[in-house]
């Protein structure tokens, strides 16, 4: 035994935390290397389907064909995809504008919430599908028409989230708040919309991915009359000329749309929460 | 300094408050309740009998069914802090952002106010933690932002409903012998609504007792050990007469409620 073996300067770490400081790091490691493993090994169990069984393209193409074409109808999926992010967008903009603005005007004013609540309810819960076909006679351009539906389903997870966040202030702040006198424009300001803001960005999140959803199912509904809209009317026409190649490259960015709206929320959620929300804090042992 | 007891003018008095929840709960029934300058009262009683109704009443949060409350000059429900049972503090501001809240709330900016928030920081002896978030802080040390920020504004009257009743008894007797300090220090009146014999006795040198169904002061006590009263105050035998009135007071408030 010598003194080295317990010298008081290093850190005693015991065998508990060592292995738990080993298992932290495979799970580091982890978290990216095994879906990176999963995505690579169904790439290639795809490609050996398709080239092995002999499958024609129009039925499925394979993973290089689907490549190619991301690569050669760039000049095609470009623009569509530009039009599409323009949509989903302006929807969720217009989204967060309209929920949280009514979600303000209900909670200020239960005349307003009994009145127009209802109503809210029935347009999200009439299917999206079903409104499009009237919004593309009555409204001339097709953007537009589409838009409207991307907001119609994008806006009630704001609203009804938003609203509840307003409810959700402490009534012991309440309280003070009402001892120091405050404004009605205080309380807003200073309480229900802090408290309002996790409810919000969790709404955010659901809008996002709604938003986007709204968009592909009005270009699908809207963009059939020939007005060609953005990606998912490109699906659709690819489909209809047995282009297998280019219907997956559209459907592959779509779906790349929807995990970079996703990120960005999330992104935007973790900023604005971490420095309080219990949602945001990481917890030792 | 504050004056003896029954040498303090009248701060505010209750007379005949009578509150009625619904159609038939009677939460007070004929409360009779003058506060001089300078008391420390506790309300001491068991659950429904009305204590915390009285805090609400005195801070404008609820009316009187019947009764009134008059205040001796000043501005009255203007000038008063509250603490409650609860930390009560904004999660997504920071330790000194939460105490300036009685300023902001009356338009005035953070900078004009910066000297009075960090004197109330350092009278509860939190100078470090301005910039902490509450999340950050311990039970106790929430409390304290609590009591911060109800004397920042330097109030006549504080209002505090059971504020120690949810920490461990270490951290409570601390805080016990802290607010007393920090009474004597900004020289305000405290009305504080407990459950405890001990800490009534301990903190107040006026005791109402109140028994619940109907809610109603059946004893009123003295204690009349002068302040600063320290720790040893506790193992003293004034503290355990003091405390076995008190009990016994209590005892009756039960026995008439049963």
């Amino acid at each position: 035994m010598t003194a080295t073996d317990t010298g008081t300067t290093a850190p005693i770490i015991d065998a508990e935390e060592a292995e738990r400081a080993r298992r932290d790091k495979i799970n580091r490691i982890a978290k990216w290397t095994l879906p990176s493993l999963v995505m690579a090994l169904t790439l290639l169990a795809w490609h050996l389907y398709v080239t092995l069984n002999e499958i024609p393209h129009y039925v499925l193409p394979g993973p290089l064909l689907v490549g190619s074409s991301v690569v050669e109808d760039w000049s095609i999926l470009w623009p569509a995809m530009l039009t599409t992010s323009r949509l989903t967008i302006l929807a969720l903009i217009l989204a967060i504008l309209g929920g949280v603005a009514l979600a303000v005007a209900f909670t200020q004013s239960k005349w307003a919430e009994m009145s127009f609540f209802p109503y809210a309810v029935i347009l999200q819960v009439t299917p999206v599908v079903a409104i499009a076909p009237l919004l593309q006679i009555y409204v001339e351009s097709a953007f537009v028409a589409a838009l409207l539906c991307a907001w119609i389903v994008a806006f009630f997870p704001i609203l009804s989230n938003t609203t509840i966040g307003l409810k959700s202030a402490d009534h012991n702040l309440q309280d003070l708040f009402s001892i120091y006198g405050a404004t009605r424009w205080q309380r807003l300001r200073l309480l229900a919309a802090p408290s309002a803001l996790p409810f919000f960005l969790g709404g955010l999140k659901i809008a996002g991915g709604l938003a986007l959803i709204g968009a592909v199912v009005a270009e699908f509904v809207i963009g059939r009359a020939g007005t060609g809209l953005g990606l998912a009317s490109t699906l659709l026409e690819a489909s209809y000329r047995f282009n297998f190649g280019r219907l997956y490259a559209a459907l592959i960015l779509i779906s790349a749309m929807g995990v970079a709206i996703f990120a960005v929320t999330s992104l935007i959620s973790h900023l604005m929460l971490r420095k309080w929300h219990e949602s945001a804090l990481k917890r030792d042992a | 300094m504050t004056l003896p007891l029954g040498k303090r003018p009248p701060l505010l008095t209750m007379s005949h408050i009578e509150k009625t929840f619904g159609t038939d709960i009677v939460a007070l029934k004929d409360m009779n309740l003058t506060v001089n300058e300078g008391d420390f009262v506790s309300l001491l009683g068991p659950s429904g009998c009305g204590k915390s109704t009285a805090l609400r009443l005195i801070a404008d949060l609820t009316h009187p069914t019947r009764g009134r409350i008059e205040w001796q000059g000043g501005q009255g429900k203007d000038d008063l802090g509250i603490v409650f049972q609860e930390p009560t503090l904004m999660p997504w501001a920071t330790v000194a952002q939460n105490v300036w809240l009685p300023f902001r709330l009356k338009g005035q900016g953070f900078g004009s106010v910066k000297g009075k928030i960090d004197e109330a920081l350092s009278l509860v002896g939190l100078d470090n933690f301005a910039n902490a978030y509450p999340r950050e802080l311990s039970g106790g040390m929430k409390m304290r932002v609590s009591i911060a920020r109800s004397m920042v504004t330097r109030p006549r009257l504080i209002l505090m409903d059971e504020p120690f009743a949810a920490l461990d008894e270490i951290t409570r007797f601390k805080l016990n012998n802290d607010l007393l300090e920090l009474k004597e220090a900004v020289g305000c009146t405290v009305i504080f609504v407990t459950h405890s014999v001990f800490e009534s006795v301990f903190l107040s040198d006026r005791i109402i007792v109140m028994a619940a169904r109907p809610g109603r002061v059946i004893h009123e006590l003295e204690v009349d050990t002068p302040y600063p009263r320290h720790e040893e105050f506790r193992t003293s035998n004034e503290y355990a007469a003091h405390t076995r009135a008190a009990s016994d007071a209590l005892h009756d408030a039960m026995g008439e409620a049963a």
